[in-house]
């Protein structure tokens, strides 16, 4: 009984110079829901690339039910039993559910066989996990929810006994993640092994029985998730301890400093992504605007950022501001005091092959702090670089380093250093910690608020619940292009958002 | 971090494509039955052999300066411009408009306003592709290609129909008056004592163009508008984010490039020619694009790999002079070169970044 289903042994593998699994031991104990947590770069996806065959190991052993297995492909890993549901699905958008399923297992050369045997066997699965779903429904017509299951019924229909999540729940609702979080517990009562890597303490502590954390390349501990808490697993994943909510004092809003009064966009296919929004930030408070990815959120930043254009009012300290003409950019924007810390830090907020001394000016570069007649003072941008780096705590700090060359939370720190630094009156912030990691998403959090504090106006746009009731002081929800309605943290639950974020409005706004 | 110690990439690279590409040109002419080690000979005393030698190879450089740093400048804004050799031509036409229409006293102004009149007649003649992806979405590519043929076409009008003087049966202007006519090497280092080929066509030209990538070495990586153009050639959802007009950057990095593609015409029209004939840019428009491919878009790369390049076309001249090697085969030489050094770069860089890394590894 107590055999693991999956044992690995002194699993290594490097990169070149850099160790990306240092001699990894992991026993999966048949029947359970195992947690792998870890920050981002700390191995977790390497480990699993290596199960699945997509990467073959420099040393270890790899034990399935006590037999040692080579996984050289991922048709071995299948064979053995493995079913993986990545974090980006790889479903063909124009085809049916059993179409999908079906396709790379099919049997024989015509298709019509396979499909009905397919079906058939289709219905058996949904039925005995409770994953109902219409097989003839095409996936592009299909919420990103049912995407996912499709993604499970696949590794289900090729007899996969251990199925491993690779984030699965970062595209979800809150109510989506919560069904998807009864099927799994549903597996694991029909013996089935689950194995859920996230970077979400509290998924870990909601639905795994044991949960195993990386840090740099190494797993660090594993525990029973009963016996431990989200501190102390922080804790382990950082290698310090960390400060799980944000510790900030009331708000103490003044004046209107971001009036936006019926804003309507309509982008290049002619689909309306904005319906009529209006909000008010005020100087010296933080406005969460929380959402599932894809309802106009980006679009208000947009537009709010300069970079697209938009009809209606929108006023910063009192001023109206220009949203459609020869004027309307960035840079005016820029110079009316908005600050904006983009969505996409590799696409819009730094040139990835510019140095970090390069990029501190970017949006900027006409200041004239950084310029010296007709030239750019580059010598004045790299002593700012090196001061901003000291400051907002950027590893290496090497204002020579390109920015590919920083990671995730580096990037994001030079990113918040340019624009916090600028004193804005109003900062747009989009995912500020978008795959970054724990420490620094305290760090980035602590400057947000402390920008609040001498009175600026914010706006945060995040898809992460946690970060939007942590640290707004108020929060709006926006679906479908509308502000659905608005909230104070203390006086809601998630439960509540979640329902907004679905476009349900249990009382008035 | 990087793979690669820099200077691996900048130089010990384009030397082993230029020892491939050498090794390929062998084996075509032993194909041939030719003797390489005898050609190679004949195209190093004819191409760098003699002041006479140089002074051909610096000629056919001049030219390619420009048009490689015209190419060059485009693709910092990630901008293909394959137009160079139709904006040459029209820069030909600037030169001879400045030079028959004004009556210079002497040819230090004259020089002055063929190149700005050169500058202004390439850099319209870009500006119209570069308006029509800037707002219409027309491929750069595509319009700057047919843009060569229309400069063709309007040059061939311009000199049967307007520019010809009456009388003459040639397509061509009227030679240039003497005051417009530029110093040659030999009368500038005849200044200094320095004796120089007198038949050899390396003008005053070369040291526009010397200076020439000076300035646009800080045009791109000391100005504002370069560092404006470089952000949007990396990525134009961020030079969006940051406030960076598209439409603007391409329309200037455009004219600029035309500009530059224009004043070559300093040289082969005003300082060597005297004259606008037919086809007067030769195809140096297009050795323009293998010039910054090779050269990695920089001033300092483009200016050796031109020197490069006018040393292949003279040395390769002289080959089937002396060789009675076909011209066309010195066509194949060259384009040998332009295929080791541009295309099959990937082919050379990935077997050298595995030996650094394997000999890093080693010494660690």
């Amino acid at each position: 009984m107590t055999e693991p289903v999956l044992e690995l042994a002194g699993i290594s593998k490097a990169f070149g110079p850099v160790q990306a699994n240092k001699n990894i031991a992991l026993r999966v104990m048949p029947g359970t829901i195992h947690g792998i947590i870890g920050e981002n770069g700390a191995g977790k996806s390497t480990l699993m690339s290596i199960l699945y065959g997509f990467y073959k190991a420099d040393s270890g052993t790899i034990r399935i039910r006590g037999k040692e297995v080579q996984i050289s492909d991922s048709q071995a890993a299948i064979g053995a039993g493995i079913g993986m549901v990545f974090q980006h699905f790889k479903l063909v958008e124009n085809f049916t559910v059993l179409e999908n399923v079906v396709l790379g297992a099919e049997e024989g050369r015509l298709l019509r066989p396979s499909l009905a045997r397919a079906r058939s066997e289709l219905k058996a699965l949904a039925e005995e996990y409770g994953l109902n779903i219409d097989p003839d429904a095409v996936i592009e017509e299909i919420g990103v929810g049912m995407q996912q299951r499709v993604e499970i019924l696949k590794a289900l229909y090729r007899k996969a006994e251990i199925l491993i999540l690779d984030e699965p729940t970062g595209v979800l609702t809150p109510a989506e993640a919560d069904q998807l979080f009864r099927i799994l517990a549903r597996l694991r009562e029909e013996g089935k092994t689950v194995i859920l890597i996230t970077h979400k303490l509290r998924e870990i502590m909601e639905i795994t029985d044991t949960v195993s954390v990386m840090r740099r390349g190494e797993m660090t501990a594993t525990v029973q998730t009963s016996d431990t808490s989200p501190e102390h697993l922080a804790e382990l994943m950082v290698g310090r301890k960390v400060l799980l909510h944000v510790d900030k004092a009331p708000a103490a809003p003044g004046k209107p400093m971001l009036e936006v009064d019926g804003l309507n966009v309509i982008d290049s296919k002619g689909v309306e992504r904005l319906k009529g929004v209006s909000l008010t930030v005020r100087a010296g408070e933080i406005l969460g605007i929380a959402g599932v990815a894809g309802n106009g959120q980006s679009q208000l930043l947009e537009v709010l950022g300069g970079m697209r254009a938009g009809q209606g009012v929108v006023r910063i300290d009192g001023a109206e501001i220009d949203l459609t003409g020869r004027h309307s950019n960035g840079q005016t924007r820029r110079a009316r005091g908005i600050a904006h810390v983009p969505e996409d830090r590799q696409r819009e907020g730094l040139i990835m092959e510019f140095f970090a001394w390069e990029n501190i000016a970017f949006g900027y570069h006409h200041n004239a702090t950084y310029n010296r007649g007709a030239l750019m003072d580059n010598a004045a941008l790299q002593a700012d670089t090196a001061e901003k780096m000291a400051r907002f705590d950027v590893r290496p700090p090497n204002p020579w380093l390109t920015a590919k060359n920083f990671s995730g939370g580096n990037q994001q720190k030079i990113v918040v250093a340019r624009e916090i630094e600028q004193n804005p009156k109003v900062l747009l912030v989009g995912q500020p910690t978008r795959g970054v990691d724990i420490g620094a998403i305290e760090f980035i959090h602590k400057q947000i608020v402390a920008l609040r504090d001498q009175g600026a106006a914010i706006l945060l746009v995040s898809v992460e619940l946690d970060e939007i009731m942590s640290l707004s002081d108020r929060i709006a929800v926006m679906f479908d292009g509308r502000i659905m309605g608005e909230r104070r943290p203390e006086e809601t639950t998630a439960q509540e958002l979640g329902l907004l974020m679905a476009g349900i409005n249990g009382k008035a706004a | 971090m990087d793979k690669m110690p820099k200077w691996a990439d900048v130089i010990l690279i384009p030397l082993i494509s230029l020892f491939l590409a050498a090794l390929g040109a062998g084996l075509v002419l032993m194909a041939t039955g030719q003797d390489p080690i005898a050609a190679l000979g004949v195209m190093i005393e004819g191409g760098m052999g003699s002041s006479r030698a140089w002074g051909y190879t610096l000629y056919y450089a001049t030219n390619f300066i420009f048009t490689g740093l015209a190419v060059a400048v485009a693709i910092h804004a990630r901008l293909f411009n394959i137009g160079a050799e139709g904006q040459a031509l029209l820069g030909g036409v600037g030169v001879a408009v400045a030079c028959l229409q004004v009556p210079w006293p002497h040819w230090s102004l004259a020089v002055i306003g063929a190149l700005v009149s050169a500058a202004v007649f390439g850099g319209l003649w870009a500006l119209i592709p570069a308006w029509l992806q800037a707002k219409r979405g027309s491929h750069i590519v595509i319009t700057t290609i047919m843009f060569n043929f229309i400069a063709a076409a309007v040059l061939n009008y311009l000199l049967v129909e307007v520019m010809k003087p009456a009388g003459v049966m040639e397509p061509a202007t009227a030679s240039f008056p003497t005051a417009t006519h530029l110093p040659s090497f030999a009368d500038m280092l005849g200044v200094v004592g320095i004796p120089f080929a007198s038949d050899a066509p390396a003008n005053f030209a070369f040291l526009l163009a010397v200076l020439a990538c000076g300035l646009v070495w800080l045009l791109i990586w000391r100005t504002r508008l370069g560092y404006e153009i470089r952000a949007f050639g990396h990525s134009e959802t961020g030079a969006r984010y940051a406030g960076i007009s598209g439409v603007k950057i391409i329309v200037v990095t455009m004219m600029i490039s035309g500009a530059l593609a224009g004043m070559m015409s300093v040289n082969n029209v005003m300082g060597e020619a005297e004259r606008l004939v037919l086809n007067a840019s030769e195809g140096a428009g297009f050795i323009g694009i293998a010039v910054a491919l090779m050269g990695r878009n920089h001033p300092v790369g483009v200016f050796l790999a031109a020197v490069l390049f006018g040393f292949l076309y003279q040395g390769g001249a002289q080959l089937s002079f002396q060789l009675q090697i076909p011209r066309e085969m010195v066509t194949v030489i060259q384009a040998l070169v332009i295929l080791f050094t541009g295309a099959l770069d990937q082919m050379i860089r990935g077997p050298l970044e595995r030996a650094f890394l394997a000999a890093r590894k080693g010494r660690a």
